[in-house]
């Protein structure tokens, strides 16, 4: 495992994504609230992209005839199937602990650090000034 | 035969509405006659169909057996039977009036006490429930305290499917006596026997029972029912029993993608009909040979959930083959015994008035 | 700039050596307009006024809401604008050229006017439907066929649209939808079985419709999940019904492809069919073999939604007793319940009955 600099911080505001590619892997990041969140961008189901999917919250009940929403923003729902993940954890919804997508954690480094290595920095240069999103993968 | 099976179908057949006068009020015993409303016969079992009643148990006129008498010659003695549950047919969901239908729902379950559990230990019954929902509770609450009767009668066709809210209250008053709810194939006739009109033969029109199971499963499912209430049982009595897997794939596949719709359905639909759901082996829609039979078994994915019947008197099987082909030997004690006693609880009390 | 290679094309599933055959590709028009050169102005003229009203009270919108708009996937919106699928290059670039597909049969839906209350209007729309699907597609792209679309609930005027089409290769079956106003194999449909089997044509029979009855046989359910699953439900009833009323004993070279109805169902429904049959032949002396028989030897099912069982290999055991031979590979593009071609044929199927179902089947069936 590496670390990947991936994208500057500017270019994914909250609620955003963007696709990048690290080691090899299309990966989609997510910034949820000011966290950055980074999973595969290929539905374990059917292999469909996650990142052309929509930003949706969990849907819970307590009772038949209720809806308790919560957590705005959180889910990502595949595009094809509808399988819905958290993007926190990478886990499925309907079946957590066994259907997932692959998470590769992902932190925010300022220019300056970066700047002084290991990292790979793909194809764009790393400014001193700017801050940047990390994945390792 | 084991000694203690347990028969989860069994047709007391009402001759006529002459015979339920008696167990019905002065109204109802002066205007039934008055208005020369004689019979009530459904077409989803027309009388003189072969497969309506088997040519060897007809009486000397052509009738169904309607006699505790016929039953212990035609089926407990001579199999043997431990215990038998009667699930009668008598059409009482018909008619339009919530009343009428009420009122002979009363007469026929007082009639089976009188002349079937009555006269012959060995028999339980289900409480056929009339169609109006406070109609159908008060039933429940008035022949629940009687033991013999282990189950609440409904059809797999009726006018709303059997997990809309309307019917939560039936559901409730089962699951509060301890009583599956036992969907038997049938209709109501309150829609064509397909979701796609009138079919032109009665073969069509028998075959399309497993679609109103399907319809009502996916329906008591997805409404939540067993989320509302986790402790009813659900027995498919007469649906044919080889359609469930295939149906149970594509729901569960299904709820994965759309759970957000009915968000209270929080575990697969399979696992759901499982731990919920049984089903009598009559008819067995199966080829005969054991290895079709096995892998089929095994798509089911469960040994809890086969119920022994014969459905007399409906012909389904010739002599005394009372058995469907291919059933492993080894799952006969369950599906005999076990699973019948483990799915109605009051079977388990010994049975008494 | 992180450089992000695009999602590797083309797709192509190995296993397709006999060919990649698509038999269920959704076209759309962009707008209603689309039609205008096909229809007379009256026809027109309704349309636009009174609407296309199927047996439902759904002017816009549909009785069960879809899960998501327009029942798509979310990223087959042409970035060129108008609805998935109503955008030929599009389309070309995310199905036909990424999977490397041999062969797509198009089957429209609505706007088509199939089932239409108004025989006229439907009418009308079929004849358009088809003229559109050759000006608008088949013409400019030779991996594409058309289905001819017919006002199924007017037996006589589909016969007369089948019959205009006859021989025109461009066309490899005719499509009906699956919730018609009575069973299909009701005697008002029969023209329609009779022009197809002249013609050698298969008739595709595609999930939804609108039967004008209640939407299961015991009444109208509440929610989209309860109408994804009654597709395969009334699909049985269909079958049923050609099998028993005797449409196959009277047209044998006719053969249907049940689209887009799951197919689990196929062998179980056969063996109920047989045994009540057995106890009931005295009423139908019309059919001369066991329905297993009639299904076996005219009934095709294509494997979009394919069937998930909790245990895969179970799948198996489904498509032995359906018989290979008669299962086609769809994708259903643009809808999101779209099968992937190179995943969602589970690779544990051995290789030769993958190969048949991805196109040697259809290939055979259609003649292409």
């Amino acid at each position: 495992m590496a670390r990947h600099v991936v994208a500057p911080v500017a270019e994914i505001p909250p609620g955003g994504r963007k696709v990048v590619e690290a080691a090899g892997k299309r990966i989609v990041v997510f910034n949820l609230g000011g966290e950055f969140f980074a999973l595969l961008d290929r539905c374990p189901h059917q292999g469909g992209p996650l990142s052309s999917g929509i930003l949706c919250g969990l849907t819970q009940s307590d009772a038949p005839g209720t809806y308790r929403f919560s957590r705005a923003g959180e889910v990502i729902r595949c595009p094809w199937h509808q399988w819905e993940f958290d993007i926190r954890t990478g886990q499925s919804w309907f079946d957590p602990r066994r259907t997932k997508v692959r998470r590769f954690p992902a932190t925010v480094a300022p220019g300056a650090a970066l700047l002084e290595g290991p990292c790979r920095a793909e194809t764009f240069p790393v400014r001193v000034e700017d801050s940047y999103v990390v994945v390792e993968a | 035969m084991t000694e203690a099976a347990i028969d989860c179908d069994l047709h007391p057949t009402v001759p006529g509405v002459a015979t339920l006068l008696p167990f019905m009020d002065e109204y109802w015993r002066h205007t039934l006659v008055e208005r020369g409303i004689e019979a009530l016969e459904s077409a989803s079992y027309p009388p003189n169909a072969p497969s309506t009643c088997r040519a060897d148990w007809r009486g000397p006129k052509g009738g169904a057996p309607s006699s505790v008498a016929e039953l212990r010659a035609q089926v407990l003695d001579r199999w043997g039977t431990a215990i038998g549950i009667l699930n009668p047919l008598f059409p009482v969901q018909l008619p339009f009036s919530r009343d009428m239908s009420a009122a002979l729902a009363r007469a026929v379950n007082d009639w089976v006490r009188a002349e079937w559990l009555d006269r012959d230990d060995r028999l339980r019954a289900s409480i056929l429930l009339p169609n109006g929902v406070e109609e159908a509770v008060a039933e429940i609450e008035r022949l629940a305290p009687d033991r013999r009767f282990v189950q609440g009668l409904v059809l797999c066709m009726g006018e709303i499917p059997l997990g809309r809210r309307e019917w939560w209250p039936v559901h409730a008053a089962l699951e509060k006596h301890g009583l599956p709810l036992g969907i038997h194939a049938g209709s109501a006739w309150r829609h064509p026997p397909t979701s796609v009109g009138w079919p032109s033969w009665y073969v069509e029109e028998y075959a399309a029972n497993a679609l109103g199971f399907q319809a009502s499963l996916a329906s008591l499912v997805t409404e939540g029912v067993f989320q509302k209430h986790p402790g009813l049982k659900v027995v498919l009595i007469e649906s044919g029993v080889s359609w469930l897997p295939g149906f149970l794939w594509r729901l569960s596949k299904s709820w994965k993608g759309v759970r957000f719709e009915v968000p209270w359905v929080d575990r697969p639909p399979a696992e759901i009909v499982r731990d919920h759901v049984r089903l009598t082996i009559r008819p067995f829609d199966a080829p005969e040979d054991g290895e079709t039979v096995a892998r089929m078994l095994d798509h089911l994915r469960s040994d809890e959930m086969l119920l022994w019947a014969t459905d007399w008197p409906h012909a389904h099987f010739e002599g005394d083959a009372t058995l469907p082909a291919g059933l492993p030997t080894g799952l006969l004690p369950k599906i005999m015994v076990d699973n019948p006693r483990a799915t109605y609880a009051r079977l388990r009390e010994g049975g008494s008035a | 700039m992180n450089l992000v290679r695009p999602i590797a094309a083309p797709a192509r599933p190995a296993a397709a050596s006999l060919g990649l055959v698509d038999c269920d590709i959704h076209p759309r028009v962009r707008d209603l307009s689309e039609f205008r050169p096909f229809l007379s102005e009256a026809a027109w003229h309704r349309l636009i006024t009174y609407g296309i009203h199927a047996r439902h009270g759904f002017a816009k919108g549909y009785p069960f809401p879809k899960a998501a708009p327009l029942a798509c996937r979310r990223d087959a919106w042409p970035p060129s604008g108008g609805p998935p699928a109503s955008d030929l290059p599009f389309l070309r670039e995310q199905l036909l050229d990424r999977y490397g597909i041999d062969v797509g049969v198009l089957n429209p839906l609505q706007p088509s006017g199939q089932g239409d209350v108004n025989d006229g209007l439907s009418a009308a729309l079929a004849r358009a439907v088809n003229e559109w699907q050759l000006a608008h597609w088949v013409d400019h792209e030779p991996r594409l066929r058309a289905s001819i679309v017919v006002p199924y609930e007017d037996g006589p005027a589909s016969a007369a649209e089948i019959r205009r089409w006859a021989g025109d290769r461009r066309f490899c079956q005719v499509l009906l939808m699956s919730r018609t106003a009575e069973p299909l194999g009701r005697q008002r449909y029969w023209p329609i079985w009779e022009a197809a089997a002249e013609a050698g044509l298969p008739v595709g029979i595609h999930a939804f419709g609108y039967s004008g009855h209640a939407m299961t046989n015991g009444g109208w359910p509440s929610f989209y999940i309860e109408e994804v699953q009654e597709h395969a439900t009334s699909a049985q009833a269909q079958v049923t019904s050609m099998v028993v009323e005797g449409v196959f004993e009277r047209f044998p070279a006719l053969r249907v492809i049940m689209i887009e109805c799951g197919f689990a169902w196929m062998p179980t429904l056969a063996w109920r069919l047989d045994a009540t049959w057995k106890r009931l032949k005295d009423e139908v002396p019309h059919l001369r073999r066991a329905p297993s028989e009639y299904m076996r030897e005219h009934v095709f099912v294509s494997t979009q939604p394919i069937e998930e069982p909790e245990r895969p290999q179970h799948l198996l055991d489904t498509m032995e007793w359906i018989g290979w031979e008669r299962i086609l590979f769809a994708s259903d593009y643009p809808h999101w319940d779209f099968d992937d071609p190179r995943l969602a044929i589970p690779s544990f199927i051995p290789e030769e009955k993958r190969a048949a179902i991805y196109g040697g089947n259809a290939r055979r069936l259609f003649g292409f």
